[in-house]
């Protein structure tokens, strides 16, 4: 099971930043996403695998599809790189690629994992909420409102236009 | 159900997703690819923490937490960035990158 | 002891109408403008004397003596716990005189301008200046201490170069107001420096301290100093520099002659009663600290104003320009007061110099204004300033005829007009002193006779000239002032001055000294007669003299070629042998280290800026790689 999810993952992420076209790109783009769902349900890490589903898969891809909807003309095929620019990048995210791989393997991981409990939602939700010494009460806290921030964020950036629109009316 | 595959294999599996971002990112011309060049680093990162939780500190939480947060950061930047896309393209009528450079010397 | 404080109002008002009329003027009919700044002069002018009456009158008891008191003060800036410097009025017998003389030119001045001035452009801005210059004046004479004296000083200054350079379209009357503002400048730079001398060694500016005759500056007269004078004699002397500027003393006085550019209104205020005689008011102010720390600086003044009357004097005989004329016969009289002032001593009779000096001050005011304001009705008539082109004119102008002969009377010392006594005073002073500055004054009173006939015989009678348009007599505006003053030329000699303005405030006793006085009348009536003689007819003598003394006719008609020997300094020797190198080590050094700095540093962004290509994928590769380096670099090579 695992070797398939991991052909999976390596395959569609290659043929998400290779594809021509966006919407394909988006659609790889979710395979590799599910297919990190599934390995985290491998880990037995059911509620994270769920999260990953739903915004990841669920959100922020039909996000970039939208986007993609109202930015790109879909049977355009996007523009590529030059060849230069394709060799440098591959040299340099190989080169990365070997030397991160040269420093995992050379150092001595455990090979097995040790059997635990699956982690349940409930536990999930009272580490969440708990400001004891191993809970994230905190980071809850900090992530809610940067979530926040992001939105009127979003807002502002993409209403912009609407906005000054609407003063030059009031003007007139 | 992870029985037989060491801990390494999963890094094998994100350093390569990882790199696969950072290859994509560096070419794709389409500010749109870039972002989901992002979200493959970001997954990949995502796998290894866990993994580690898994692996090394089964009885603690903090890389799962760490995932989940990263994955709502994902989400926040996510909105902004195709919020940002979007204006671009209003202003450019276009996304591709090489033309959004307005801000050069 | 009573309460001056209301004297605070009498420069205030013109300030009051100086930005009333600056701010808002174009808004009205210039009449309105030249009427509102004679009514606020008006008040000041009753002001001033209401001043005067109950000072030298009302609550002075004959024979104690005139106190000088300190009506107003307000501390303006607080320097240090020592150094204050206040803002007040000062009333003591020479303000109060001062008072009095400048409000009254400046009202006639105000109320003759409204005839001249007719039909000018820039009327309101006229009369905004006139008030600006008499508050400043005003400001002047009041002030209670030494460097409220300065401030106001360069007030009038400047704005005595607002009103040379009325006509500021005209460029001989830029080039005048920007000479006459540097030179004054250049002059009051003495005076600035003597200032802080003269404060360092005393530790205060108030005039009451400085003139006390116990005081810090009369004690502290200190032996040691500079080139053989004590350093109190040569701040005095660099505070005498900066009268000798405003005074238009020899060698500052080249921007005087030039300063007639100016509407002659501003001539007969500015260059004739009132700024020129600051630097006489300076050194009268300061005369306790002059006439007792030694007396060397007052030989310089006694020297310098010599000197200056004398030269004045000669050029004032070929000059043909009439504005002109009066303006060396300016400096000629001033020149006579600063040497009455320089051979005085302090207190009793010796201080007879002193009250000669202001009483010249007073008399000189009221004729020299008049004959500016005349000579002012008969350029009005014949729009002209040279005498060749007049003559014969007291058919045409009766009134202006008879007050500039009054004027010219005035001046030439005849009796009983006001000139006489007042010349006779300071005759009887210089010979007491030394016989030969008397000799040089009494030569100048000679010549001051022939050379003011000389003007009244070539504008009135000589030649009958032909004029294109009949020239008539001056609306009756312009010509009550001339009456008034000379009214106030015929009268104000009996005025009881050795009573009322003395060097230590006690009367003295004054008669007329006949050695002196016959003979002074002599050889003024000789330069009269002279005069009659040569130019009452057309006539070839005046050529024929002018002839014999060729070379020395010419070196006279060109004011002895002053303005050539400062252009030479300044031109081929301080532009050329200082100014240029400056400008050159300027130019290629400092600007060169400035500019080199700046283009290296424009050179290195240039070749830089490559850096911010705009092109996101390129900053990631070199993030990329560069973080790619730093492990390949820590964990694989160290």
């Amino acid at each position: 099971m695992f070797y398939f999810l991991a052909a999976m993952v390596i395959v569609f992420s290659i043929l998400t930043v290779t594809s021509r076209k966006v919407l394909r790109a988006a659609t790889y783009l979710l395979f590799v996403l599910i297919a990190t769902a599934a390995i985290y349900f491998l880990l037995e890490y059911t509620f994270l695998a769920a999260v990953q589903l739903t915004v990841y898969a669920g959100g922020i891809v039909v996000l970039i599809i939208f986007s993609i909807l109202l930015t790109s003309r879909l049977s355009e095929k996007a523009p590529v790189a030059s060849v230069r620019q394709q060799i440098l990048s591959a040299l340099a995210a190989g080169a990365g690629a070997v030397l991160t791989l040269l420093t995992i393997l050379k150092y001595g991981f455990p090979q097995e994992s040790v059997a635990s409990e699956p982690t349940s939602a409930v536990q999930i939700g009272n580490a969440l909420t708990s400001y004891n010494r191993d809970g994230f009460a905190l980071a809850f806290e900090v992530i809610s409102v940067l979530l926040l921030a992001a939105m009127i964020g979003a807002i502002v950036v993409a209403r912009r236009e609407k906005l000054k629109e609407e003063e030059s009316n009031k003007e007139l | 159900m992870t029985q037989g595959i060491p801990l390494n294999f999963f890094l094998i599996i994100s350093t390569l997703m990882f790199f696969i971002g950072i290859f994509g990112f560096l070419t794709r011309r389409n500010l749109i690819t870039m972002l989901m060049s992002i979200e493959l680093i970001l997954n990949a990162v995502n796998i290894n923490f866990v993994v580690f939780n898994k692996y090394l500190y089964p009885q603690q939480l903090h890389g799962l937490f760490f995932s989940l947060i990263i994955i709502a950061v994902a989400a926040a930047e996510a909105a902004v960035a195709i919020a940002i896309i979007i204006n671009i393209y209003r202003n450019f009528k276009s996304i591709d990158v090489d033309n959004v450079d307005e801000m050069k010397y | 002891m009573v309460n001056y404080a209301y004297t605070l109002l009498i420069p205030l008002i013109p300030l009051a109408v100086f930005l009333f009329l600056g701010l808002t003027g174009h808004k009205y009919k210039p009449i309105v403008s030249g009427i509102i700044g004679t009514l606020g002069l008006g008040i000041g002018a009753i002001l001033s004397y209401a001043t005067a009456i109950s000072y030298f009158f009302v609550n002075h008891v004959d024979g104690t003596k005139l106190e000088s008191i300190k009506a107003f003060e307000i501390p303006w800036l607080h320097i240090t716990e020592n150094l204050t410097i206040s803002l007040g009025s000062l009333i003591d017998p020479i303000s109060v005189m001062m008072l009095v003389v400048i409000t009254t030119v400046s009202l006639m001045v105000h109320i003759y301008s409204i005839g001249y001035m007719k039909g000018e452009k820039g009327y309101h801005r006229f009369f905004a200046f006139l008030s600006l210059f008499t508050f400043s004046m005003l400001g002047l004479v009041m002030a209670t201490n030494i460097f409220q004296m300065y401030i106001f000083w360069e007030l009038v200054g400047l704005s005595s170069y607002l009103l040379i350079g009325f006509y500021y379209t005209k460029p001989s009357a830029v080039a005048a107001s920007k000479k006459a503002f540097i030179v004054t400048r250049f002059a009051d730079l003495g005076f600035l420096i003597g200032i802080l001398m003269l404060s360092f060694f005393t530790q205060t500016f108030d005039f009451q301290t400085l003139t006390n005759p116990n005081g810090p500056a009369i004690a502290n007269n200190y032996g040691t100093g500079f080139m053989g004078l004590s350093l109190i004699t040569w701040a005095l002397l660099f505070i005498f520099m900066g009268g000798a500027g405003k005074s238009a003393m020899f060698p500052l006085h080249i921007w005087l002659p030039d300063a007639m550019e100016g509407p002659t209104p501003v001539s007969a205020l500015i260059h004739a009663a009132t700024m020129v005689v600051a630097g006489v008011y300076l050194v009268a102010r300061l005369f306790p600290v002059y006439a007792l720390t030694g007396g060397d600086a007052l030989h310089v003044v006694a020297w310098v104003g010599g000197f200056s009357s004398l030269f004045a004097a000669v050029i004032a005989c070929t000059q043909t320009d009439i504005k002109r004329v009066l303006a060396y016969s300016t400096m000629s009289q001033i020149g006579y007061m600063m040497l009455a002032l320089g051979v005085s001593g302090y207190g009793g009779h010796d201080g007879l110099g002193f009250m000669a000096a202001n009483f010249h001050l007073f008399t000189h005011a009221m004729f020299k204004a008049l004959l500016f304001l005349g000579a002012g009705a008969v350029i009005h008539a014949v729009h002209s300033n040279e005498m060749g082109d007049m003559g014969g004119l007291r058919k045409y102008l009766p009134i202006t005829h008879i007050t500039f002969l009054i004027a010219c009377l005035t001046i030439a010392g005849v009796p009983p007009f006001s000139g006489f006594w007042s010349k006779d005073e300071i005759l009887v002073a210089a010979w007491h002193h030394d016989k030969v500055l008397f000799i040089i004054e009494f030569l100048v009173a000679g010549l001051t006779a022939f050379y003011m006939f000389r003007l009244y015989y070539n504008i009135f009678w000589n030649k009958d000239t032909h004029y294109h348009h009949t020239p008539h007599e001056s609306p009756l505006v312009m010509t009550i002032p001339l009456m008034i003053l000379a009214f106030g030329a015929v009268v104000s000699g009996f005025l009881p001055f050795h009573k009322m303005v003395t060097s230590d405030g006690m009367a003295i006793e004054s008669h007329i000294d006949f050695a002196v006085a016959i003979p002074s009348v002599l050889i003024g009536l000789i330069g009269i007669a002279v005069a009659t003689v040569m130019y009452r007819k057309p006539g070839s003598l005046p050529d024929k003299i002018a002839g014999t003394f060729k070379n020395f006719y010419k070196w006279a008609y060109h004011k002895f070629y002053m303005d050539e020997v400062y252009l030479f300094v300044t031109k081929k020797i301080i532009f050329r042998y200082i100014s240029a190198p400056l400008a050159w080590f300027d130019r290629h050094v400092v600007d060169a280290s400035m500019n080199g700095i700046a283009n290296t540093v424009d050179a290195t962004s240039k070749s830089v800026r490559g850096f911010q290509s705009g092109r996101i994928q390129q900053y990631g590769y070199v993030f990329v790689v560069g973080a790619i380096l730093l492990v390949l670099l820590f964990i694989y090579i160290f």
